[in-house]
C-alpha cells in the first residue's frame, strides 16, 4: 500500500433497480486520491458524479467494488465500525438551502456529529469547539443561535462546510459546494476551502459541473459519462490536451468571459442516452462526431495514453 | 429604439418594510440588439423584466416612479386589455426555470398553439399546424408536441418554451437566465439556437444572466446593476476591456481563470446588502475597496467615458474616466 494514497476506488459499481430495468448509475469506477490532493469530478446531470461521492461514503451501499480509505477497505465493514469511520470522511452538499435541519439554530448543526459521534461528550468542550470551528470558517460569534433561514447562501454553506470539519476529517467529498451561489460569494468560499486544505491538510473529492471551477481547484480531473470515467488526467493536461471526444466538447462549451478568446465550438448531436441496462458498446458512440464501426461493437477500456493521462477512447490508441 | 427605461422604482410593500427592489433603473436597447443584464441574486434583474410586461405581482410591489417606452409608447399608462395584446405578440419572456414553466397537464403543443390561436386570426387547425412548426424550429420534432412536459428532458423543455415564447414572431425578447438550470454542453446547444433565431426574426433581446461568459457570446450592449441600479453600461468592448466601476472588476476578478489556474480567486467582501435597508450614498460603498467618505453620503452621479460608457462612481471625473487606470484589473 502506497503511503500516500489517502484513497483507493475499485471496479465501484451502483446499481439502482428501476421499472424498466437495472439502471447503472456508476460503473466499475476505479481512481486513487493522494493525501492533501484534489480530485475534480466533472460530468453533466445524471452522469452518476454525486452516486460515487456517496457511494464512497456509503451513504449509498455500493453494489459491488472495494474503497480503501488508508489501506483499508470500508466496504466491508459494519455498519457501526462506518459510522465511526464517518469522523473521518465527511461531505459538503449542494445546496445549502435544503442540506440544513430548518429547526436547529446553527450550534446546534454544527455541535451534532460531535456529539453523535461521541467525540466530545462534555457540554462545555463541545460548545468550544465549535465556536472555533465557526470563526475558522469566518462565521461571526453573534450569529451562533440563528436558524438557517434568516442567513444567505454563502453563509449557509459556511455552516456546512463547518459541520463537515467539526469532526476533524481526513477526506472531504465536496458535492457541487458553490453551485447555489453567486459568483462574489462562489470565490469567497473557494477560496477558504483552498486555505483549509492547506492549513488542515484536507483531502478533498470535488464534484461538479462547472468546467473552469474544477479548473482552478483541482490537481487532478475525472470526466465522468453515463457512470463511467472516460478521461482522468492532471488538470493542466486535461485543459490543455483533451483526448475524448466528449472532453473536448464539454471543454469548447463553456462560455469564456473574454471578448478576445474566440473557442472554436464543437456541438453535441443530441441528449445523454438512457443509464437503463447499457449496451456493450462506447457510451458516448451515438452522439459521437467521430464514431467508427467498433465503437458500436464493444466499449473502449480506459488506457494510459500517456504518462497519468487515462482515456477511453478507440481514436487514441495506436495499434 | 426598441426600449427605453428611465428612472424605474419598483418597491416592494411587505410586513417586513419596503423592499426596494429597483432605485432609479435605466436602461436602452436598441432595435435588432441585444443587451446583457448582468447582477447577482436579488440585484433587480427579474423585477426589471416583470415590470417591462407590468408582471410585477401587486400587492405588495408597487412601480413607484419612471416610465418605460416601447417603441416610443408608454408601457405604464396601457391597459390591462391593451397589455393582453403586447405579451406574447410583441414582447415576450423566456422565464428562467423550464421545469416549472410549462403546464404540466396540457401537451407541449397545445400551450404552444393557445399562444398563436390568443394573438393571431388563424383557425384552430393551422395553430396546431403552426405549432408544430416552430417545434421543427426549435430542433424538436414535431410528432413530440403530442408529448406531456414530464416526457421531455430539461433542454427540450427549455426548447419548447423558447418555442412558445417566438410562436408570434415578438419585436423584443426577454430572456431570464435561459440556461441556468441546463448542462453546458446543452447550454451551448441552445445559445447557439437562440443566436441563429435572433437573426433570422431580427428581434431585439433583453438577456438576463449572472453569467459573464453568455454576455460575452451573445450581447452587444451590457448594463452592470447592483441593488436596482445600473453601475456600469456601455459595449462589450468597454465593459470588457475598459473597466471603470469597482463592482464590474469585482466581478471579473472573482472568476476562475481558465488560462491561468494557479491564479487566485479576488472575492468581493461581504454580501448583498439587506433591499429594506440600502447603505446610503452608494450602495456599492460599503463593499468597495477604493471607497471614500464621500461614497457614504451621496449618490455618485453617472460619469461618461464615451457617448454610450458611463458608470456611477465618485472615482471618476470627466478626464480620469478616459484614461482609466483608478481600479486594477
Amino acid at each position: 500500500m502506497n503511503e500516500h494514497l489517502l484513497l483507493e476506488v475499485n471496479g465501484l459499481k451502483k446499481y439502482f433497480q428501476t421499472k424498466r430495468g437495472m439502471l447503472h448509475a456508476v460503473d466499475d469506477v476505479s481512481f486513487t486520491i493522494e493525501r492533501g490532493k484534489t480530485l475534480g469530478i466533472v460530468g453533466e446531470s445524471g452522469c452518476g458524479k454525486s452516486t460515487l461521492g456517496r457511494a464512497i461514503l456509503r451513504l449509498l451501499e455500493p453494489t459491488a467494488g472495494q474503497v480503501f480509505f488508508e489501506g483499508e477497505d470500508i466496504a466491508k465493514l459494519s455498519k457501526e465500525q462506518m459510522r465511526r469511520k464517518r469522523k473521518e470522511m465527511q461531505i459538503i452538499f449542494q445546496d445549502p438551502f435544503s442540506s440544513l435541519n430548518p429547526r436547529k439554530t446553527i450550534s446546534e448543526t454544527i455541535a451534532e456529529p460531535l456529539r453523535l459521534n461521541g467525540i466530545i461528550n462534555d457540554r462545555k468542550k463541545r460548545m468550544e469547539k465549535v465556536l472555533e470551528t465557526m470563526e475558522i470558517v469566518g462565521l461571526a460569534e453573534r450569529l451562533i443561535n440563528t436558524y438557517p433561514h434568516e442567513l444567505d447562501g454563502g453563509r449557509r454553506q459556511r455552516i456546512g462546510i463547518a459541520r463537515a470539519l467539526a469532526p476533524g476529517p481526513k477526506f472531504i467529498v465536496c458535492d457541487e459546494p458553490v453551485s447555489a451561489l453567486d459568483v462574489s460569494i462562489q470565490a469567497q468560499i473557494l477560496n477558504l476551502m483552498k486555505e483549509l486544505q492547506e492549513s488542515l491538510g484536507l483531502t478533498y473529492m470535488f464534484i461538479t459541473h462547472d468546467l473552469s471551477v474544477v479548473n482552478h481547484f483541482s490537481d487532478d480531473i475525472a470526466v465522468m459519462y453515463l457512470g463511467r470515467i472516460i478521461e482522468k488526467a492532471s488538470s493542466e493536461e486535461l485543459f490543455t490536451n483533451p483526448l475524448h471526444p466528449y472532453t473536448k466538447a464539454l471543454l469548447s462549451a463553456i462560455p469564456v468571459p473574454n471578448i478576445h478568446m474566440k473557442m472554436e465550438r464543437i456541438l453535441l448531436k443530441g441528449e445523454v442516452s438512457s443509464p437503463i441496462e447499457p449496451p456493450d458498446m462506447c457510451r458516448f458512440a451515438v452522439r459521437c462526431n467521430h464514431c467508427m464501426e467498433k465503437c458500436k461493437a464493444s466499449e473502449p477500456p480506459l488506457t494510459e495514453a500517456s504518462r497519468g493521462h487515462f482515456v477511453s477512447c478507440y481514436l487514441n490508441r495506436q495499434e | 429604439m426598441t426600449l427605453e427605461i428611465n428612472n424605474l422604482v419598483v418597491e416592494y410593500r411587505t410586513p417586513d418594510g419596503v423592499v426596494h427592489a429597483l432605485n432609479g433603473m435605466d436602461l436602452q436597447l436598441e432595435k435588432g440588439m441585444t443587451l446583457g443584464l448582468v447582477g447577482e441574486t436579488g440585484a433587480g434583474k427579474t423585477t426589471t423584466a416583470l415590470s417591462i410586461l407590468r408582471l410585477v405581482p401587486n400587492p405588495p410591489g408597487v412601480i413607484a416612479d419612471g416610465n418605460i417606452k416601447l417603441n416610443g409608447e408608454e408601457i405604464l399608462k396601457k391597459s390591462e386589455r391593451q397589455m393582453d395584446e403586447i405579451r406574447g405578440k410583441v414582447v415576450s419572456m423566456i422565464f428562467q426555470d423550464p421545469m416549472t414553466s410549462l403546464n404540466p397537464v396540457l401537451t407541449v403543443e397545445d400551450q404552444i398553439a393557445e399562444v398563436i390561436e390568443r394573438h393571431e386570426d388563424v383557425s384552430y387547425k393551422e395553430s396546431y399546424k403552426k405549432a408544430r412548426e416552430m417545434l421543427e424550429m426549435v430542433g424538436i420534432p414535431g410528432s413530440r408536441g403530442s408529448d406531456y412536459p414530464h416526457q421531455f428532458s430539461g433542454g427540450m423543455k427549455q426548447r419548447a418554451v423558447i418555442a412558445i415564447a417566438l410562436a408570434c414572431n415578438p419585436e423584443l425578447l426577454i430572456a431570464d437566465e435561459p440556461t441556468t438550470a441546463l448542462d453546458v454542453t446543452i447550454q451551448a446547444q441552445v445559445l447557439e439556437m437562440m443566436k441563429s433565431l435572433r437573426e433570422k426574426n431580427k428581434m431585439s433581446m433583453l438577456m438576463i444572466t449572472h453569467d459573464l461568459g453568455i454576455v460575452a457570446e451573445i450581447c452587444d450592449t451590457v448594463s452592470v446593476i447592483y441593488a436596482g441600479r445600473v453601475v456600469e453600461h456601455g459595449t462589450l468592448k468597454d465593459v470588457f476591456d475598459n473597466t471603470r466601476h469597482p463592482y464590474t472588476e469585482g466581478l471579473f476578478n472573482s472568476l476562475p481563470n481558465l488560462t491561468n489556474r494557479k491564479a487566485k480567486l479576488k472575492p468581493i467582501k461581504g454580501l448583498m446588502p439587506d433591499p429594506i435597508h440600502l447603505p446610503a450614498g452608494c450602495s456599492f460603498h460599503p463593499r468597495c475597496n477604493y471607497a471614500t467618505e464621500i461614497c457614504a453620503k451621496e449618490r455618485p452621479e453617472k460619469v461618461f467615458r464615451t457617448e454610450r460608457h458611463f458608470t456611477e462612481c465618485h472615482l471618476y471625473n470627466e478626464e480620469n474616466i478616459i484614461k482609466g487606470g483608478v481600479i486594477k484589473r
